[in-house]
C-alpha cells in the first residue's frame, strides 16, 4: 500500500459544476492534488476559485461532479465534515477571537478537551509548533499580535484539528514581503512533511516561487494544469486572461479636449493605517472613457469614494476644473456635477434604498431641489416612466420596490439616475456586472452617449475584453498603485494582465 | 444516506405578501389569539364567551366606558407615533418611557411654579416645555450613537431609569408639596394648569389625532421624511446621496423624543393633574408593541392603540365582574399579544418539512 499511496491523489475533483441562480460559478472543473506538493490555483476575480474552495471546505455543495479524497468518493456536508477528512481552510480574513490567547483560539471548538481549560494545552501547541517549525507564544493574546502571527495561529488551528490538506485563500495579501517569504518557508516545510497544500493567488511571482504545479481557472472552467518548472509568467497570464474576444462594442472618437479632472499624488489609508491608494496621479479628459482595470481590492473603491467626497485622503489633491474638491461634502460634489454610480458587490447596499419604489429611488440625489419642506415627486415619476421605456427596465410599475427587481434592472435604475442628473464627470463601477448581453449593450450605448456629450467617464471594470473595446485609455491599479496608463487601442490583454499582477511597464520591457 | 443528513424541517423566507393577504393573515392571527386566550379562561373554569363579552362591554358599553378607553389610548397613540419615527430610521428607541417622563417633568415645572399665567399661554408653554424635555432626552442617545457608535437600545433603556429616579428625587426633595404632611408627593396642579376637556375627555385626544396626521404626512411627503427612510434603509446609501447622516439621526430622535414629551405633558396635565412616578406607567413600552404591530403606519397605530386600550380597559372591568385576581387580565393580555406577535413569524417565513420540496 505504501508503494502506491503516492500515486493516489489526496484530493481529486471530477467535473464539478456549481450554479448560483443563473450564474455558472464552476463548470466541469477537474483538479488533482497530491500529498507532498503545493498546488497554486490561479485565476482572475470571478473565475470561480473561491466557490471551488468553498465546495472543498463544506460550505457549498456542488450541483454535479464528485469529490474524491484518497481515492474514496465523499460528500462534504459541512465544515466539520471537511475537518474529518483532514481538510483545513485558512481564510483571507482571520477568524480569531481577539481577546483570547493563541492557545485558546487554537483549541476553540475542540469537544474532546472537556469543560475546563488545562495548563497542558500549551504543551500540545508547542509540540505542534516544533513539528512544523512554527513560532507562536501560546499565551499571547491575539490583539497583541502582528498580522503574520495571527496567520500562524490560523494555520495552527487547522493543524491542531489534524488537517493535512491545507487550503490558503490569498494568504500573502495582508503580509509584507518578508513575512510572505517566511510563510513560504513554513509551507515548504509542511509540504516536505507530507501535507497537501492548495494556495489561491493571483500573484504570478508567488506562483512561480512556491508552487509545484498550477491549475488555472478562467470563467469558471479549469483551462489548464501545468508544472511550474515548465512554464513562465507570460504563459500563465495568457491562460489566466484567455484569448481576446471580439465584442464589437462601439468606440466613438474623442471629440472634446482638455482636462476635466486632475488627480495629484492621492494617498488613502484605511482604518488600520494600511495604504489602500499610493501616490495615484492621473488626468481625466472631456469626452473620454478612462478605464480602470485591476484585481478586486486594488484600490478602485477607495479611488471612487475619494473623488465622491466620501473618503478623506491622507495626501493629495483632486482638481475639478482647476479647483481642489478635497474637503467638500458629498452633497457639494454632486452639485458641481460629479456623479458616481457605484455598483458594489451588494448592489442594493449603496446607491439605492431597497424597499423604496423605483420612482422614489430616482429622487435620491435630487430630493432637496425645489423650495419648501415637501418632496416633489412629479418630476421623478415622469423620469421613472421615461427611463423604464428607454433602458427597457422590466418592472410591474414604477411604484414597485427596487428590491423586487432583478439585478440587471436594478443596475439600469442606478445608472439611469446618474446619467439623468446631467453630470460632467461620471464614475461608474462594474455597471454590467451580472447583466445579460443585451442589457450590457444598452448600458454601453448609454455610456457612449454621455461620452459624445463631452462627459468625462471613469469606468471601473473587470472584463478586459469589454474595456479594450469601450475605453479610450486604460489605467491599471495594483495594490493601490498605478502600474500603467495605456492607450486601449494599442495595448493587449496580456499586457494588462501582467500590469494587474504588479509588473510595471518598465519591468515588462526589462524582461524582454 | 443523503436523506439522513437533511434536517426535519427548514425555515425559509417567504416572498412578500400582497396587502390583501397580509390583512387576512393578521385577522387570522387576531382570531387565533382570542382562541388561545379563551383556552386560558377555560382553564380557570370560566366561560370564555361571557368573559370576552364582559371585556368588550367594559370597554364600550357606556359613554363613561368609552371615555375611559380613550383616556388610556391617548398617551399610547402619541408614544407609538414617536416610536414609529425612530424605528423607521432603524434607530431602536426603547426610551419612550423616559422621554415621556422628562416631558412631564419639564411641563410640570410651569404648572407648579408659573400657574398664574393666562390659561392658554400656560398650556402652550407646557406643551413646548414637554417637547423640549422629551426631545433632549431623545437627543442624548442619538448624539452618543452618531459620535461614538454607542448602542442606542441600551442607552435609551437606561435613560428611562434615570428619568424615573429624577421624579423620585423631585417628589421627595425640591418639588415636595409642603401641604402634604407625611406622604411625599408633588402638589396637584391648580385648575388653571389643567388641560381642558373636550367631549368629556381631556384635549390630549385632539393633539394625538393631529400628531397622527402630522407624522403620516411628515414621513410620506416631506424631504425630511424621505431622509429618514433612506437612512433607515442604508446609511451608506444616505452618505452616498450626500445626506448628513449624523444630523438626520439627531434631528429625528429629537422629534421622536419631543412627541413622547407631548404624551408626558398630556398625562400630567390632563389625566393625573400632578407629577407622579406612574406618569408614564409602562406606556412607553406598550407603544413599541403598537408601533410594531402597526408596521410603522401611523393610521394602523390608531387601530392597534384602540385595540390594546379596549383590551386593557375591558379587562379591568372583567376581572372585578368575575372576581378574578388582578393578574389574570395581565396574563390574558400577555397571551393575546404573544400570539399576535408570534404570528409575525409565519407572515415572514414558511416552514418546509423534509422531503416536501421534492416534486
Amino acid at each position: 500500500m505504501k508503494g502506491t499511496a503516492e500515486k493516489i491523489p489526496a484530493i481529486e475533483l471530477r467535473n464539478i459544476t456549481k450554479t448560483f441562480a443563473s450564474v455558472v460559478a464552476n463548470e466541469d472543473i477537474n483538479l488533482t492534488l497530491y500529498r507532498g506538493e503545493i498546488l497554486a490555483l490561479l485565476g482572475e476575480n470571478g473565475s470561480g476559485k473561491t466557490t471551488l474552495m468553498n465546495i472543498l471546505a463544506g460550505i457549498y455543495k456542488p450541483d454535479s461532479g464528485s469529490v474524491l479524497i484518497d481515492g474514496e468518493p465523499v460528500i462534504i456536508h459541512s465544515p466539520e465534515d471537511a475537518n474529518k477528512h483532514g481538510i483545513g481552510m485558512i481564510h483571507q480574513h482571520f477568524k480569531l477571537v481577539e481577546v483570547h490567547s493563541a492557545a485558546d483560539n487554537i483549541i476553540l471548538g475542540d469537544k474532546k478537551i472537556g469543560m475546563f481549560l488545562k495548563a497542558s494545552r500549551h504543551e500540545r501547541i508547542k509540540e505542534l509548533c516544533n513539528n512544523y517549525h512554527l513560532q507562536v507564544e501560546p499565551d499571547k493574546k491575539v490583539y497583541n499580535m502582528s498580522v503574520s502571527e495571527k496567520q500562524t495561529v490560523e494555520i495552527l488551528k487547522v493543524l491542531y484539528r489534524g488537517a493535512d490538506i491545507l487550503i490558503l485563500d490569498e494568504p500573502t495579501a495582508v503580509l509584507t514581503p518578508q513575512e510572505a517569504d517566511h510563510l513560504f518557508d513554513i509551507l515548504r516545510h509542511m509540504r516536505d512533511q507530507g501535507c497537501a497544500i492548495i494556495i489561491i493567488t493571483h500573484k504570478l511571482d508567488e506562483v512561480m516561487s512556491i508552487s509545484d504545479r498550477v491549475t488555472i481557472l478562467h470563467k469558471g472552467k479549469s483551462v489548464a494544469t501545468v508544472n511550474t518548472a515548465e512554464t513562465n509568467a507570460h504563459e500563465l497570464t495568457e491562460l489566466m486572461v484567455g484569448k481576446a474576444v471580439e465584442l464589437s462594442i462601439q468606440r466613438p472618437p474623442v471629440s472634446h479636449e482638455g482636462n476635466l479632472l486632475e488627480i495629484h499624488h492621492l494617498s488613502v489609508q484605511n482604518e488600520e493605517g494600511v495604504d489602500t491608494l499610493r501616490d495615484v496621479s492621473f488626468d481625466l479628459n472631456h469626452g473620454e472613457i478612462l478605464g480602470v482595470a485591476g484585481l478586486a481590492g486594488s484600490g478602485q473603491k477607495e479611488l471612487c469614494e475619494t473623488i465622491a467626497g466620501l473618503l478623506k485622503p491622507h495626501k493629495g489633491a483632486v482638481l475639478y476644473k482647476n479647483e481642489n474638491i478635497i474637503g467638500k461634502t458629498p452633497a457639494e460634489i454632486i452639485k458641481i456635477g460629479i456623479s458616481m454610480s457605484f455598483v458594489p458587490e451588494d448592489r442594493l447596499g449603496m446607491g439605492l434604498a431597497a424597499s423604496m419604489s423605483l420612482a422614489d429611488n430616482l429622487l435620491l440625489k435630487s430630493y432637496k431641489n425645489g423650495k419648501g419642506p415637501f418632496l416633489e415627486r412629479k418630476g421623478a415619476r415622469a423620469l421613472a416612466d421615461s427611463l423604464v421605456e428607454r433602458l427597457e427596465i422590466v418592472t410591474p410599475d414604477i411604484d414597485t420596490p427596487v428590491r423586487r427587481l432583478s439585478g440587471g434592472n436594478v443596475q439600469k435604475v442606478l445608472l439611469g439616475r446618474e446619467i439623468e442628473s446631467n453630470p460632467n464627470v461620471l464614475i461608474t463601477a462594474y455597471p454590467v456586472r451580472g447583466l445579460d448581453i443585451n442589457s450590457s449593450y444598452t448600458i454601453y450605448d448609454a455610456i457612449n452617449q454621455q461620452k459624445e456629450k463631452g462627459v468625462g467617464i471613469l469606468f471601473i471594470g473587470e472584463d478586459l475584453d469589454v474595456m479594450l473595446e469601450l475605453c479610450d485609455r486604460i489605467m491599471v491599479l495594483c495594490h493601490g498603485r498605478i502600474t500603467g496608463i495605456v492607450d486601449a487601442k494599442e495595448t493587449t490583454k496580456e499586457k494588462l494582465g501582467l500590469m494587474m499582477a504588479d509588473a510595471t511597464i518598465k519591468e515588462m520591457e526589462g524582461a524582454k | 444516506m443523503k436523506h439522513s443528513s437533511e434536517p426535519l424541517f427548514r425555515v425559509v423566507k417567504k416572498t412578500e405578501l400582497s396587502g390583501g393577504k397580509l390583512t387576512l393573515l393578521s385577522l387570522f392571527a387576531l382570531l387565533l389569539a382570542i382562541f388561545v386566550g379563551g383556552l386560558f379562561i377555560l382553564c380557570l373554569g370560566k366561560n370564555p364567551f361571557l368573559v370576552y363579552q364582559s371585556i368588550f362591554g367594559g370597554a364600550f358599553r357606556s359613554k363613561l366606558a368609552i371615555q375611559g378607553t380613550i383616556k388610556i389610548a391617548i398617551p399610547l397613540l402619541i408614544s407609538a407615533l414617536a416610536i414609529t419615527l425612530a424605528f423607521k430610521m432603524k434607530f431602536w428607541n426603547i426610551g419612550a418611557e423616559g422621554q415621556i417622563i422628562m416631558g412631564a417633568i419639564f411641563a410640570s415645572y410651569f404648572a407648579l411654579f408659573h400657574s398664574g399665567l393666562p390659561h392658554i399661554l400656560l398650556l402652550l408653554l407646557m406643551l413646548v416645555a414637554g417637547m423640549v424635555g422629551g426631545g433632549l432626552w431623545g437627543l442624548i442617545p442619538a448624539f452618543f450613537k452618531s459620535k461614538f457608535g454607542t448602542n442606542e437600545t441600551l442607552l435609551t433603556l437606561m435613560l428611562n431609569y434615570i428619568a424615573l429616579y429624577l421624579i423620585k428625587y423631585l417628589t421627595e426633595g425640591p418639588w415636595r408639596d409642603p401641604a402634604s404632611s407625611g406622604f411625599p408627593k408633588i402638589a396637584t396642579f391648580v385648575p388653571n394648569a389643567q388641560l381642558d376637556k373636550v367631549l368629556g375627555v381631556h384635549a390630549g385626544w385632539i393633539i394625538a389625532l393631529i400628531l397622527m396626521v402630522f407624522v403620516f404626512i411628515y414621513l410620506r411627503y416631506t424631504k425630511q421624511g424621505y431622509e429618514i427612510s433612506v437612512v433607515g434603509e442604508s446609511e451608506n446609501t444616505a452618505r452616498y446621496a450626500g445626506m448628513n447622516v449624523r444630523q438626520i439621526v439627531m434631528r429625528t430622535m429629537f422629534l421622536s423624543g419631543a412627541i413622547c414629551g407631548i404624551a408626558g405633558m398630556t398625562q400630567a396635565t390632563g389625566a393625573a393633574f400632578t407629577l407622579g412616578e406612574s406618569v408614564a406607567g409602562g406606556v412607553g413600552f406598550t407603544a413599541i408593541i403598537v408601533a410594531w404591530l402597526a408596521r410603522l403606519n401611523p393610521f394602523y397605530c390608531l387601530v392597534m392603540t384602540l385595540f390594546l386600550s379596549a383590551l386593557q380597559k375591558g379587562s379591568s372591568v372583567m376581572q372585578s365582574a368575575f372576581g378574578l385576581s388582578t393578574y389574570v387580565s395581565d396574563v390574558l393580555q400577555g397571551i393575546i399579544l404573544f400570539v399576535i406577535l408570534g404570528f409575525d413569524f409565519f407572515i415572514q417565513y414558511k416552514i418546509i418539512f423534509r422531503g416536501a420540496h421534492k416534486k
